[in-house]
């Protein structure tokens, strides 16, 4: 064994019941090395994390740190071990200080020398480059910095190994370069990082080794060169990749009768949310998309046509008929269906089962006295379990218990279910592992295809590039540019979304 | 009602275990087996006459049935504003006494005796119902409109609940004689089960249409589980838990009624009094977890039953009245501590685990 090997996990095993989450799989990370670890959604990287955190008992197996076998049982026992972990939400309280978010949980004095502590922080802060300052209060900070004084407590408690999970997903280009330069100082102190991600970008850009599973089961670890995008993908999916550049030709476009009114039309529509008032169309069959940077008022815009948010003014026509929407039930009854971005806050209802998940918005366009039967329910949720072949092991699951992908599956399933003439979904493959995006993105375009019409948002513009047919260019608040034809590539996107001379 | 269904190859006892009835249903088996072996006396049952002469039936068992119905029909109502709000109504006590007195009102005018009552009961039921209806959604318009939370909202009409009750009589005391009003709670002639048992199951049939009907289960679910969610699935959240209050008020209004007939009267400051309790502990002890979402109806029913039997037992041993709190704490703790999902989560991992299977 190197001497340079700092955790190895040998032959895990983990089962819940009804899935066999972990079979023997094997993890080596190096001193000094950014390891990613990837895999489409419940492949088990989250278990195997979880595992080697001491949130979850392992079955079988092993894991040893710096060639000693250890046994974790709790995450406390992971950090004594000099494990950390950062996970994709942050973990902090946001209205205590940074400095006081730093060692909460580490203080062994009643004394606490407030002074030393606030000055100790300072020099982790200043070592490791964070723009942040003790005393401030951790809610003043933008969620780049609250991920990095996170990264910061994890290796104050003299870290061997650090995992990070998905740190990047909520944080821009620009704060994602600043996490990677702590990532850099840190690997040249010789700390090993566990970096999960679904961004194939990153995981070229930063790191040096990759272990791809699947399905619960080690496929390989490969050096970062040797591996080319198109294997690993291959890899991680379990079968050839077609070409993914290109699954707008496989789908004709839904061809328009002419003088037919746009399925939904607003002139001056504005929220309560910040976003100014604007005019929207979407014809039969389109596929349309917003887009522009976090916070520019893209996810505003559609929750104001949805009625999600406070409506303060504006004209809306469904199908040439002006029509009031207030509330997302007026909009729901006008064919309107609105897949939420934050899928977790918005759209799961965590405990409910995954029938009952699916079949929450049908249930209230039929009314309160229209329950359906037990045998309904049990048919429409094993149809559409099948038809997204959501992974679940029943339809008595309870929804939180499934893994992003197939929680996503399961909410667009409820609202597939409801048969609208518009579907707006936002954000639909955040955090999604490349197998399922294209599944929803051919979904997308298919339905289109057979005259469904479709908002599109996504943080990944070449991904709204491949399905949409036009884009709209938001920039704080404001409707700032609408892009067609020839004009939808890369550079013409971003210089409207930065505001160019051309605007 | 909402388990899921045992997977294949479990064990029967583990499956019977992780079951939510499990714990009020074993709770009270134990009761009853530890009163049969201090004193099988406690299971006789009796066939007597009343002073009219009517038959009726007695023991400690009948009083169970008879007090525990009470209970029974507010833990309905507790556990939908449970599971909407996450949250529980302490004002149900001060809620009964002012059903009892608008019932009182009613049916006797400002003439604190009288001879005949001024209107049919029925008629003076519906108007109750109709006020302890208002009384709940105060509560829940404070709950769901003004975001307090339910024990300080409720609080509100705990404190001033009893002095409102007072009030609406003119703090007299109307004592009711005609003998058909005293049915309600006691026993109607003839038959010798005391009449609340059948209010109560009355009650229960109402509540398993209205959750067979309707998705009255599925919206209050959803609106405790994830409020944000809900309203963006279509649902009114804010409508849910006033409703949840509303039929919390309307049990009341039924309860308050039992209560008045059984006692031809009313004492503003004792009637019902620490009652809200009793009815939280049996949602508790149903399992239901106190946080709101998930709830299972029968269990909490069960639960009521369980403490009047747990009270009985008490007063049977001659545990003298104010120390009986203090009994009861303890065995409450108990029940409710196991009856806790982390506790039955590692009670159910100590059983042997349903075999792994693949999923395809």
């Amino acid at each position: 064994m190197a001497d340079n090997v700092v955790l190895q996990m040998r032959n895990i095993h983990k089962s819940f019941p009804g899935v066999k989450a972990l079979q023997g799989v094997d993890f080596t990370l190096r001193k000094g090395e950014v390891h990613a670890l990837m895999g489409e959604n419940g492949a088990g990287k989250s278990t195997l994390i979880k595992v080697l955190t001491g949130v979850y008992g392992k079955d079988e197996g092993q894991i040893s740190m710096e060639g000693k076998e250890v046994l974790i049982h709790s995450p406390q026992e992971a950090q004594k071990n000099g494990i950390s972990t950062v996970y994709q939400e942050i973990t902090l309280c946001p209205n205590l200080s940074v400095a006081e978010n730093m060692y909460i949980g580490r203080l062994d004095n009643i004394y606490q020398n407030w002074k030393k502590m606030n000055s100790d922080a300072d020099k982790i802060l200043q070592s490791l480059d964070i723009p942040a300052k003790a005393t401030q209060q951790l809610s003043s900070c933008s969620l780049a910095v609250q991920q990095m004084v996170a990264i910061a407590r994890a290796v104050d408690t003299d870290c061997k190994v650090l995992i990070l999970d998905e740190p990047t997903s909520s944080l821009d280009e620009q704060e994602v370069e600043k996490l990677f330069k702590l990532m850099r100082d840190l690997k040249a102190r010789g700390v090993g990082i566990v970096f999960v991600t679904h961004f194939l970008d990153q995981v070229y850009e930063i790191c040096d080794r990759i272990t791809v599973m699947r399905d619960g089961k080690l496929v390989g670890e490969f050096e970062i060169e040797t591996l080319p995008r198109v294997q690993l993908v291959s890899k991680m999916l379990g079968k050839e990749l077609d070409d993914l550049s290109d699954i707008q030709g496989e789908y004709s476009t839904y061809q328009n009768k002419e003088g037919e009114a746009p399925v939904f039309e607003a002139e001056g529509l504005s929220s309560d949310a910040g976003i100014r008032p604007f005019d929207f169309h979407i014809r039969k069959g389109e596929v349309n998309g917003f887009t522009g940077l976090l916070g520019s008022g893209r996810s505003e815009s559609v929750r104001a046509i949805f009625g999600a948010d406070r409506i303060l003014g504006g004209n809306v026509k469904v199908n040439g008929k002006p029509v009031k929407i207030k509330k997302p039930i007026d909009a729901m009854k006008q064919g309107i269906a609105y897949l939420p971005e934050d899928r977790k806050r918005d759209g799961i209802v965590g405990d409910l089962s995954v029938r009952d998940n699916i079949l929450l918005a049908q249930q209230v366009l039929r009314g309160f006295l229209k329950p359906f039967t037990k045998a309904e329910a049990d048919k429409i949720a094993d149809e559409y379990i099948k038809l997204l072949s959501v992974k679940t092991a029943s339809a008595d699951t309870p929804i939180k218990s499934l893994s992003g992908g197939n929680q996503q599956k399961v909410i667009l399933a409820r609202w597939l279910l409801t048969h609208p003439e518009y579907l707006i979904l936002d954000e639909p493959t955040r955090g999604i592992d490349v197998g399922t995006k294209v599944d929803i993105q051919k979904l997308v375009l298919k339905l289109a295809s057979e005259g469904m019409s479709v908002t599109f948002i996504s943080s990944e513009l070449d991904e709204m590039l491949r399905t949409c047919s036009r884009l709209i260019v938001m920039r704080d608040g404001r409707m700032v540019g609408e892009l067609s034809g020839e004009d939808l590539n890369q550079n013409k996107v971003m210089n409207t979304i930065a505001g160019g001379e051309r605007e | 009602m909402t388990q899921n269904k045992p997977a294949k190859g479990t064990n029967f006892l583990a499956n019977l275990t992780r079951n939510q009835l499990f714990i009020p249903v074993a709770a009270l088996l134990l009761l009853l087996v530890f009163n049969l072996i201090m004193d099988p006396n406690f299971f006789k049952i009796t066939l007597d006459h009343n002073s009219v002469g009517d038959p009726v039936l007695s023991g400690f068992l009948i009083t169970i049935l008879d007090s525990g119905s009470e209970l029974a029909i507010l833990a309905i109502g507790m556990t939908l504003v449970t599971a909407a709000t996450g949250g529980q109504d302490i004002s149900v006590g001060a809620a009964i006494a002012i059903s009892g007195s608008v019932l009182l009102r009613m049916l006797c005018g400002s003439n604190t005796r009288p001879e005949t009552l001024l209107m049919p009961v029925l008629v003076a039921f519906v108007i109750t119902c109709v006020v302890a209806m208002l009384f709940g959604a105060f509560n829940g318009v404070l709950v769901a409109v003004f975001q307090i939370q339910p024990m300080i909202a409720t609080l509100i009409l705990y404190t001033a609940g009893r002095s409102i009750a007072a009030w609406i009589n003119n703090n007299e005391l109307p004592i009711i004689s005609e003998p058909s009003f005293g049915y309600y709670g006691g026993f109607i002639p003839g038959i010798p089960v005391p009449t609340p048992f059948f209010i109560a199951i009355i009650c229960v049939i109402l509540i398993a249409l209205a959750l067979k009907f309707t998705t009255l289960r599925l919206y209050t679910q959803a609106v405790g589980i994830n409020e944000y969610s809900a309203k963006l699935n279509g649902l009114n959240p804010v409508f849910i838990k006033i409703l949840s209050f509303v039929i919390l008020g309307l049990c009341v209004a039924v309860v308050g009624l039992i209560k008045v007939s059984r006692f031809q009267t009313i004492n503003y400051s004792v009637i019902a009094k620490d009652i809200e309790m009793d009815a939280i502990l049996a949602v508790a002890l149903g399992g239901n977890a106190l946080s709101g979402g998930k709830f299972n109806m029968t269990a909490s029913i069960i639960g009521a039953y369980v403490i009047q039997c747990l009270t009985t037992t008490l007063y049977k041993f001659n545990v003298q009245s104010d120390a009986l709190p203090a009994y009861k704490a303890i065995v409450v703790i108990a029940l409710v501590v196991l009856s806790a999902p982390i506790v039955r989560e590692k009670l159910s991992a100590l059983m042997p685990k349903p075999v792994a299977k693949e999923v395809a």
